[in-house]
Formats: structure tokens, C-alpha cells, sequence
């Protein structure tokens, strides 16, 4: 059936209300347009690594989440759904467990792209049926922003200031989407919540119903670490998709597809600006730094057209 | 009837795990426990156990996989050494607050550094605050009845803590030894049906694990985890009644050896026993009142009776097979004389630190530790914090 905004938002929430997430943070936007895919009926057992997600959404004794949950460590959440997938296969093979189960972990870009690469990687690798979601908001936001691999180069965090000498982050972001796509995993793909959430939703159900590992990169700005205003949340998402500093796009079986290319290609400047990490950037005599970011922005759009094909 | 055999340590526990046949298991190689999974991967694909085998890409991910199996209703086992116990650190705790029965064989290894693959007990000491149970088996038929016994304490309502099974690298997990092994249906019917109350997977009841606690309730958490951890030592005393009668082998919180009348006695954990025993066996022949006290259950420590196994010696030494390294002396050695503190005076109480990294502990390094408890009874003045067979 064709995706419905109306029809979708019917659907029973599964991270409820009353958690403790800012106002304007993506990542619960995130989760639920992520858990709108999977079918009301069906049971899920959602993990999540330590970060921000977890420590707002399950503080003893209240919980948000209406499935089975776990949180065990930071670095971790592939491994410890990985022992969850297990028991499934074990209990299900001995008729313990009946039901059709899905498995979902959860994890910023500290728990995945740094500290819990290694597990998640070897999670995938290993093919468990599950599905991996990142909620990348560029930075250790819940220990107070500092820089992760998935910064932007020049963005000012905690541990990479924009000094008198250095202009913020001296390195360009991690890969993780591509990293995850030559796992050679059924499915892998990048996106973000915004507009009807009709490319995330959609690409939640395919990851969730796609027998094997799928893993999914979901932009998730944070307003505190990106300094912007909490009702600009979709706003700036918007401009991360239209400059094509986040493009959204999925890998399955191998096959490449952009799923949204902005009729017009926005500077990537307009993204920067919405965000008060990147205000160092538009001091006069520092135009050099934002030409690098575009050159590489543009660098990376043209080799993800090439592997569209 | 029993079945004999001659199998290495490692072999008679991967046996063991497969007569048990647990739901998960979760493994990574470090020497020398690498053969307990590579043992058991050949019993999953040869079909003989119904068990998901998960390869893990690290230690780390190993706990954490067997956290999560355990968490989702799974009986779950791994194993591991040294190193690779030390990779697992932050999930020790977490399994063990998380009051997740999980069985370890945990086969004694010196931590780096340096670099060591030999036994010492310094991964399994520096561990033993995690919140796990640990037992210790001095050869390879305790490391088999131990692990058995170790799925019925860790599940017990009462304990639900996970358990490690310690015993000696290379000594007891490579050399090969007359085993007794149990049948596999009684094996089964001593272990059960794992039925947790409250498990991940139960659509039933979803549940959430591992919350964020704050001041508010942390503390009364690790109370009630240290509640569980005291009755813990009813429960393992209940399982070894029962096993007793399933084997006529006698298990308890430690082992005592010709302790009723000895004067000077030692204390030891794992394969050591066997070479104590051996020289106190010697000494017995010359007259000298010499015994042993062979602790099999160091966590939960068995403060009240330990003592009153001691209580009558004139000088006892503890030989620790890992260095505090705190100027001070060893560990057991350290819970040890806490024990006696308060309770029982004129027990002469020495330390000893030996084998660190392999290094061979021979019948005459014994004979020296009892000829110093020998001159200590009868009034010499020692050193409390001594060192065995190393080159100063």
C-alpha cells in the first residue's frame, strides 16, 4: 500500500510520550518515524546504546518504550541485540517463543561510528536479522558535545573549539552509510525525518522486513551541539538534504538508488549558517574554510551519482 | 552407570556444556580456553546440541551477547582467560547487577602485561568484587562437576547471579586426566528446564532492562544484589547435597585435607591442592601435624566457616597465585585475615605469592612454606608478605 501521512500517524506510538528528550532534538522524531515501520501487530525488542536516547527514555522506574527494551553499555548495543537475535533462533527452534519477533538497535554516532564500531560491525557481519539505526547528530552530544568522527570538518564542539589558531574540526566526517553498504548487507541506507517522514518510514520497513542485517543512517540534528533554534528542527534537516550535505539514499542487494535529488543543489553555506557551530566560519577572511567544506560536499555527491550508475 | 574417561580440562567441560546444552553460547579464543569453544562449534555442527553459537568479534562482545541472550530467556555460557576476562570487564558488572545467570569457564591465565599465556589467578582476583560467584576446581573432574553444579546456582530464584568456573590454564585445561563423567540424561534432569520469570522475549509481558538509575535508587539496587550474592552460599551447598547423591562426590565451600588436628596448615585455590596435599601427605609420614584448607568457593567468601576450619592451627600460610601489588599482600590472603579479625586471636597468619606466570610450583616449595610455618609456630619472627620461587 502507497505510504499515507494520515494512515501512518494511526498507528499505536511505541516510544511514548513524557520522555525526557529537548524540545527541537531529532533523535525521538527519529525513533518513531523508524518504529512506524514496523507492523502493528508484529512484537519488536529495541535496543539502545548509552547516549542521550537512553538515559531520556529509561530512567528507573519509568520507561517510554512500549516493547521489550534493553541497554546494556555504550559501545555495544550490535553485540547485545546480537545475543538477543540468538535466544530468539534458540527459543523459537525449542517452541519457547511463538510470536514473530523484530530486533531494533538504536545508537548515536558515538555508539556507532567510534566506540561501538567494532560491534556493530561484527554484528552485521555475522548476519544476524536484525536492524542497526544510527541516529547520527554529529558529536558526543550527551557528555556535552565533543567531537565525534561524524562531525562536519570546522564544526565547533567541545573537544575541536574554533580557536585564535584553529578553525574547529580539522577533519572531514566518516562514511559510515558506505562503510555499512561493503559489509554487503542486504540493506543499508541513509536518511532523515522530514516532510511526511515517507522516505524514513518507508526505508524503517524494508530494513525491518528484509531478512538479515540491514543498518540505517538517520540524520538527527541536535540544538544544543548544532545551536539553532528548537522549531528549526525540520528546517534545518531540510537544508542538510538540499545541499546534498546528507543525501538520502539506499543500498539493497548491492543496488544504489538516490531516493531524493533536490531539483536545485542549495550552497552548502546555507546549511552551515542555520547553525551556530559553523558561526566562526562566516567571519570575514574565513570564506576558504567553507569553499573546502562545498569542494568536498560536491566531491561526495558526484561519487554517490557514479554508484547509482 | 558413570562413564570413565581420560579427557583434558577443556574437553571434560565442552562435554559438560554439551550435556547441558544451554540455549546460547557466545565465545571468542584466548589461550588456553580457545579449545572449550572450538570443541563445542564441532558439537553445533554436528547437531548433537541445539545451542546458537555465536562468534563474536571480541571478549567484549561476548558478555554483551550473553547479557542479551540471557536478558531474552536464554540459558547461556561462554568462556574465557586473562586477557580476554579483562576485555569483558564492563560487562562483568553489568551481568552481575543485571542478575543474569550466565556460566563462565573462566581458565585461569596471568593478565598481561607482559605478555603471559600461563596460570596464574591474577584475571580471576582481580575480578572477584564483579558481583560473580566463583568457584575453583583443583582438577579436571571438579571443573566438570563444577560447571554442572554452576547452571543450578546461577538460576536458582534465590541467587540468579551469573557463575564463573575457575580452574588452572594448561594444568588442568590441557592435561589429561581419569574423569567420571555422568550420564547425559541425568545430567539433563539435574540441570532443567531454564524458565525465567521475566525475559525479553516474553510478548506476553515486555519488559525493559538496564535502566539509568539515579541516587534515588542505585543504592538499594546493589543492596539487594549483595542479598543475593549471601544466599548464594545456602543455595551452593543445597546444589552440592544434591549432586552428591547423584555421584557420591562431595562438594562444599572449601575442601578441608587432615585439618582436625593440624598445627600448621596452608591455604590454596585450583591445582596447587594437588601438589599440597601430595607434601602434606610426606610430612603426616615424619609426624608434623600439617593440613590444608582448599577454598572452592571464593565469592561468596565463606568468612564464618573458613575460620573455624583455621581456628585450631598454630600458623597457617595463604598462598596467593596473584599479587595485590598494594605493599601489603595478596588477596585471599587479605580476606583471610579480615576473617579472623575480632574473632579469633593466636593464629599465626603469613602470606605467601607464588606461580605468578606459570612459574612451576614444585613439592619443595611447598616443603619450604611448611618449614617456615614449622619455625613460626615455635617462635621465629617472619615477614608477613613473602614471595615463593622468585629471583629476588
Amino acid at each position: 500500500m502507497a505510504y499515507n501521512l494520515k494512515e501512518a500517524m494511526k498507528k499505536p506510538e511505541r516510544l511514548a510520550g513524557g520522555h525526557k528528550m529537548c524540545a527541537g532534538c531529532g533523535a525521538p522524531v527519529a525513533v518513531r518515524a523508524v518504529l512506524r515501520g514496523l507492523k502493528p501487530e508484529d512484537h519488536a525488542v529495541i535496543c539502545s546504546a548509552t547516549g542521550c536516547l537512553e538515559v531520556c527514555t529509561f530512567m528507573y522506574p519509568q520507561t517510554a518504550w512500549e516493547d521489550s527494551f534493553i541497554h546494556t553499555a555504550f559501545e555495544n548495543a550490535g553485540a547485545t541485540l546480537s545475543g538477543v537475535e540468538a535466544a530468539y533462533n534458540a527459543l523459537k527452534r525449542k517452541d519457547k517463543v511463538k510470536d514473530e519477533i523484530k530486533f531494533i538497535a538504536f545508537g548515536g554516532d558515538g555508539g556507532t561510528y567510534d566506540i561501538g564500531l567494532q560491534s556493530l560491525s561484527g554484528a552485521m557481519e555475522r548476519g544476524h536479522d536484525m536492524v542497526y539505526v544510527c541516529y547520527d547528530n554529529g558529536a558526543y552530544m550527551n557528555t556535552g558535545i565533543q567531537r565525534s568522527s561524524a562531525t562536519p570538518k570546522y564544526a565547533d564542539t567541545t573537544t575541536s573549539p574554533s580557536g585564535d589558531v584553529i578553525p574547529g574540526k580539522q577533519q572531514f566526517r566518516k562514511d559510515l552509510t558506505l562503510i555499512m553498504a561493503n559489509h554487503h548487507l542486504p540493506y543499508v541506507a541513509q536518511t532523515a525525518p522530514f516532510g511526511n517522514f515517507k522516505d524514513i518510514t518507508e526505508k524503517a520497513e524494508k530494513a525491518i522486513y528484509t531478512k538479515g542485517p540491514s543498518f540505517i543512517n538517520v540524520l538527527a540534528p541536535c540544538p544544543r551541539g548544532w545551536r539553532y533554534d528548537t522549531p528549526d528542527l525540520i528546517n534545518v534537516i531540510k537544508l542538510a538534504i538540499d545541499t546534498c550535505f546528507w543525501p538520502l539514499y539506499e543500498i539493497e542487494n548491492g543496488k544504489c538508488t538516490i531516493t531524493y535529488k533536490p531539483k536545485e543543489k542549495k550552497p552548502v553555506a546555507e546549511f552551515l549558517k542555520a547553525q551556530g557551530r559553523f558561526k566562526h566560519l562566516f567571519k570575514s577572511g574565513n570564506e576558504k574554510f567553507i569553499e573546502d567544506i562545498q569542494s568536498e560536499v560536491d566531491k561526495r555527491w558526484e561519487e554517490l551519482q557514479r554508484l547509482e550508475g | 552407570m558413570a562413564i570413565r574417561d581420560r579427557l583434558s580440562g577443556n574437553e571434560v567441560v565442552a562435554i559438560a556444556m554439551k550435556q547441558i546444552n544451554p540455549d546460547v553460547v557466545a565465545a571468542f579464543p584466548i589461550t588456553p580456553s580457545t579449545e572449550i569453544p572450538q570443541y563445542f562449534s564441532q558439537f553445533v555442527s554436528n547437531g548433537v546440541v541445539n545451542t546458537e553459537f555465536v562468534p563474536v568479534e571480541s571478549e567484549h562482545s561476548a558478555m554483551s551477547a550473553c547479557i542479551g541472550a540471557e536478558a531474552a530467556g536464554a540459558r547461556t555460557m561462554t568462556a574465557t582467560s586473562s586477557n580476554g576476562m579483562s576485555l569483558m570487564w564492563e560487562m562483568l558488572y553489568i551481568a552481575s547487577a543485571m542478575k543474569l545467570p550466565i556460566v563462565m569457564s573462566l581458565v585461569n591465565r596471568a593478565v598481561s602485561g607482559p605478555l603471559n599465556i600461563h596460570n596464574d589467578h591474577s584475571d580471576s582476583m582481580g575480578a572477584r568484587d564483579s558481583g560473580w560467584i566463583q568457584i575453583y576446581g583443583e582438577n579436571n573432574q571438579e571443573a566438570y562437576d563444577n560447571v554442572i553444579q554452576a547452571i543450578r546456582i546461577a538460576e536458582h530464584k534465590d541467587v540468579l547471579l551469573p557463575v564463573m568456573n575457575c580452574y588452572d590454564g594448561f594444568i588442568t585445561s590441557h592435561a589429561v586426566e581419569n574423569v567420571e563423567l555422568i550420564e547425559d540424561e541425568k545430567v539433563k534432569t539435574f540441570v532443567g528446564e531454564y524458565n525465567p520469570e521475566d525475559y525479553l522475549l516474553n510478548t506476553a509481558n515486555p519488559i525493559a532492562m538496564g535502566p539509568l538509575d539515579m541516587p534515588a535508587f542505585q543504592f538499594e539496587h546493589k543492596r539487594q544484589q549483595a542479598e543475593s550474592m549471601k544466599d548464594a552460599k545456602k543455595v551452593i551447598l543445597e546444589v552440592a547435597e544434591d549432586f552428591y547423591k547423584l555421584t557420591g562426590r562431595k562438594y562444599g565451600l572449601f575442601e578441608e585435607y587432615m585439618m582436625e588436628d593440624a598445627e600448621v596448615a596452608v591455604v590454596v585455590l585450583n591445582s596447587t591442592a594437588g601438589t599440597a596435599k601430595f607434601v602434606i601427605n610426606k610430612l603426616r609420614e615424619q609426624g608434623i601435624k600439617a593440613g590444608l584448607v582448599k577454598i572452592r568457593v571464593y565469592r561468596p567468601f565463606p568468612v564464618e566457616e573458613i575460620i573455624n576450619a583455621l581456628s585450631k592451627c598454630k600458623a597457617v600460610a595463604v598462598m596467593d597465585k596473584a599479587d595485590s601489588l598494594n605493599a601489603a599482600g595478596g588477596p585471599v590472603f587479605t580476606d583471610i585475615t579480615s576473617a579472623f579479625y575480632g574473632k579469633i586471636s593466636g593464629v599465626k597468619v603469613i602470606n605467601y605469592i607464588y606461580g605468578l606466570g606459570g612459574r612451576d610450583v614444585k613439592t619443595n616449595d611447598i616443603e619450604k612454606v611448611f618449614n617456615d610455618l614449622l619455625e613460626l609456630k615455635d617462635g621465629k619472627e617472619m615477614p608477613v608478605y613473602n614471595y615463593l620461587g622468585v629471583r629476588e
